[in-house]
């Protein structure tokens, strides 16, 4: 269920009502959002495209928590993110977020298997305990043989999905990705639309990707246009 | 500590800059500690002076000597326990870079010296050698002396040699590393000088260290208006003395120290502002995860203080061994020893400079907002 108006929904994951985003450049003010509001249920994998500086990674950054707004709220599976305090907020991520971006932003001094291992050690799980984490997650990108390599030893493609391994060991209740396929061949892009998909369908993650491919796009339940700060049904409407 | 591993990978990153930052620090604190230990030298006699002891001298000039007779009159002062006339001998043995202090008492040694320990049958055959001589055991250690070994020593205004034999080695049981000198009979020496019987200092035992000063005071009284007037002052406040007249030591060492950690905090916070702007994207991410802002700051911080520890302790470490290899002056000092405490002192002034030089790098990454961050990368 998603929807771009407004009326709410009982079920819904995700609620945004009135969003305003400025940025300050000095004195110049730059409006990014302008009274956004959307609804998205749960376990929905939805995309946003659009032009270029219309907003994506902004919008995606506000539901994440890693950013605030001018004005408007967020409230995601009953909380008001846009309310909580910064230390609040990591620990929010920590459990019920998974981010995968563009460029890989894996660390490149720690092995695979220690990048992917960085969510749980903010938890109180032992050593053993997170490194059976880490092979479940490693294991469900297809990577488990590539735990004790370096980001430098490893493909674009690869990189790319131990960051989503990454995102996923936590088990977040929803996964935020820009662009995940920005910068990668079709066929390593094809592969992580693919794992996107099945963490969508099989694990019933509620996915939210931000693409310039409208091919990527077509594998999303629905495809939401931001322009100009609105956001807009793509032509096929919003399921 | 499970984040014990990025902060390890965060530092090893760049070896060279890492080595340069460990390499500096231990620089700094190998100088600190061979400072403190020369700081110490100069003060251990003042520190290990008893406060029950006072020395006599002559009023007018050290060079003037002071008539035998007078240990009598002395001893006659109240509050007295004991006194003795000292010389302090400066023969030559073997070579005279073998430099160790050699002090001429009389046989109330014991009595004037109570924390010097000596075994009862070493002492017995000291006394009965009128050229026995008793060697501390580190001047022992030093050239391999056991009681019954010949010790000649070449006298810098009489031809021949002075034959001396270890027949005592002593202990300190008030502070283990003074242990450096070696005494002899009076007696002996005043044979070789055929009876000149002037006196350089007594060395008086007090009954009472509170009642010192007056009794320092009832002595000079005692010579008042004579032909030889004295001077006396506990052991303490004249080796103080004589440290300040070698000049005010703390003073330069506690700059050239100042200095050496200020230019390692300014290299060492530049050094980490620069590691920290470049871990700008990867702070983000860290963030992003949901590392919040405090633990990052404390990421930070750790990574400064680890390196300093590392450094300071490598440098500390040195130190030790410097001090272990023995007194660089040849003896002069009667004390060449880095502390556990001034080891303890190294390291934290090592720490709190890390800590100082990580302070603002920390609070810039603790700041850092995640959407600039990210952004960078
Ligand atoms: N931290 C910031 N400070 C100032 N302006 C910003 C900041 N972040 C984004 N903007 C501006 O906000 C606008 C939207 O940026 P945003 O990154 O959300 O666009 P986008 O839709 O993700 O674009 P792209 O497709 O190129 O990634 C742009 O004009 C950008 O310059
Ligand atoms: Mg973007």
């Amino acid at each position: 269920m998603v929807k771009i108006d407004g009326s709410g929904n009982d079920d819904s994951l995700i609620t945004i009502s009135s969003l305003d985003k400025q940025y300050q450049r000095g004195t110049e003010t730059i409006t990014v959002l302008t009274g956004l509001n959307l609804d998205i249920g749960k376990g929905e994998f939805v995309a946003f495209m659009g032009p270029s500086g219309s907003g994506k990674t902004t919008l995606l950054n506000l539901i994440g928590g890693l950013d605030k707004p001018t004005s408007g709220n967020i409230i995601v599976d009953g909380k008001e993110i846009t309310a909580m305090s910064g230390k609040d907020l990591a620990a929010w991520r920590a459990r019920q977020v998974g981010f995968v971006f563009q460029m890989f932003n894996l660390i490149p001094v720690l092995t695979a298997f220690q990048n992917v291992e960085l969510p749980l050690l903010l938890t109180g799980l032992s050593k053993k305990q997170r490194r059976a984490q880490v092979e479940t997650a490693m294991a469900l990108v297809g990577l488990g043989d590539r735990m004790m390599h370096y980001p430098r030893q490893l493909s674009g493609g690869q990189e790319q999905r131990v960051a989503i391994a990454r995102a996923i060991v936590t088990d977040p209740t929803f996964l935020l990705c820009d662009e995940p396929t920005g910068d990668l061949d079709r066929d390593s892009g094809n592969e992580i639309l693919e794992i996107v998909e099945r963490l969508s369908s099989e694990h019933n993650k509620t996915v939210l990707m931000v693409t310039h491919d409208p091919e990527a796009a077509q594998r999303a339940r629905a495809v939401l246009h931001l322009d100009k700060g609105i956001l807009q049904e793509a032509a096929g409407g919003v399921s | 500590m499970k984040y014990l591993q990025i902060i390890l990978k965060n530092i090893t990153r760049k070896k060279i800059r890492m080595l340069l930052t460990i390499g500096s620090f231990a620089v700094a604190l190998f100088l600190f500690g061979v400072l403190v230990t020369i700081n110490d030298a100069f003060f251990a006699g003042v520190e290990m002076s008893g406060a029950d002891r006072l020395i006599v001298k002559n009023k007018t000039s050290v060079g003037m000597l002071l008539p035998y007779s007078y240990k009598e009159k002395i001893k006659q002062v109240p509050g007295v326990a004991s006194a003795t006339p000292c010389f302090w001998f400066s023969g030559v043995y073997k070579d005279p870079k073998n430099f160790f202090v050699k002090f001429a008492l009389e046989d109330n040694f014991r009595e004037i010296y109570p924390e010097y320990v000596i075994p009862e049958d070493q002492w017995q055959a000291y006394l009965q050698d009128r050229r026995g001589c008793i060697v501390g055991r580190k001047l022992a250690d030093r050239f391999g002396f056991k009681p019954g070994d010949r010790m000649p020593l070449q006298g810098i205004f009489l031809r021949d040699p002075w034959e001396f034999t270890v027949r005592a080695i002593y202990e300190n049981s008030k502070q283990e590393d003074d242990t450096a000198a070696m005494f002899f009979h009076y007696k002996y020496f005043n044979e070789r000088r055929e009876g000149f019987d002037r006196v350089v200092w007594f060395i008086v035992k007090v009954e009472n260290p509170e009642t010192a000063a007056q009794v320092a005071r009832a002595i000079d009284a005692r010579f008042a208006n004579s032909a030889d007037e004295t001077l006396s002052e506990t052991e303490y406040i004249s080796q103080t003395r004589y440290v300040t007249m070698v000049g005010n030591i703390s003073l330069i060492l506690t700059v050239i120290g100042a200095v050496v950690f200020i230019t390692l905090l300014l290299v060492t916070g530049s050094t980490m502002a620069m590691a920290v702007r470049e871990r700008t994207g990867e702070i983000g991410v860290l963030k992003t995860v949901g590392f919040n802002d405090t633990l990052i700051m404390v990421l930070v911080l750790v990574e400064s203080i680890v390196l300093a520890l590392a450094g300071g302790g490598l440098g500390l470490g040195l130190a030790k061994l410097y001090t272990l290899g023995g007194d660089p002056s040849g003896g002069m000092f009667r004390l060449f020893y880095l502390s556990p405490v001034n080891i303890g002192i190294g390291l934290a002034i090592a720490a709190a400079v890390g800590a100082a030089a990580g302070i603002m790098p920390a609070f810039n990454a603790m700041r850092l907002s995640i959407v600039d961050a990210i952004r960078r990368v």
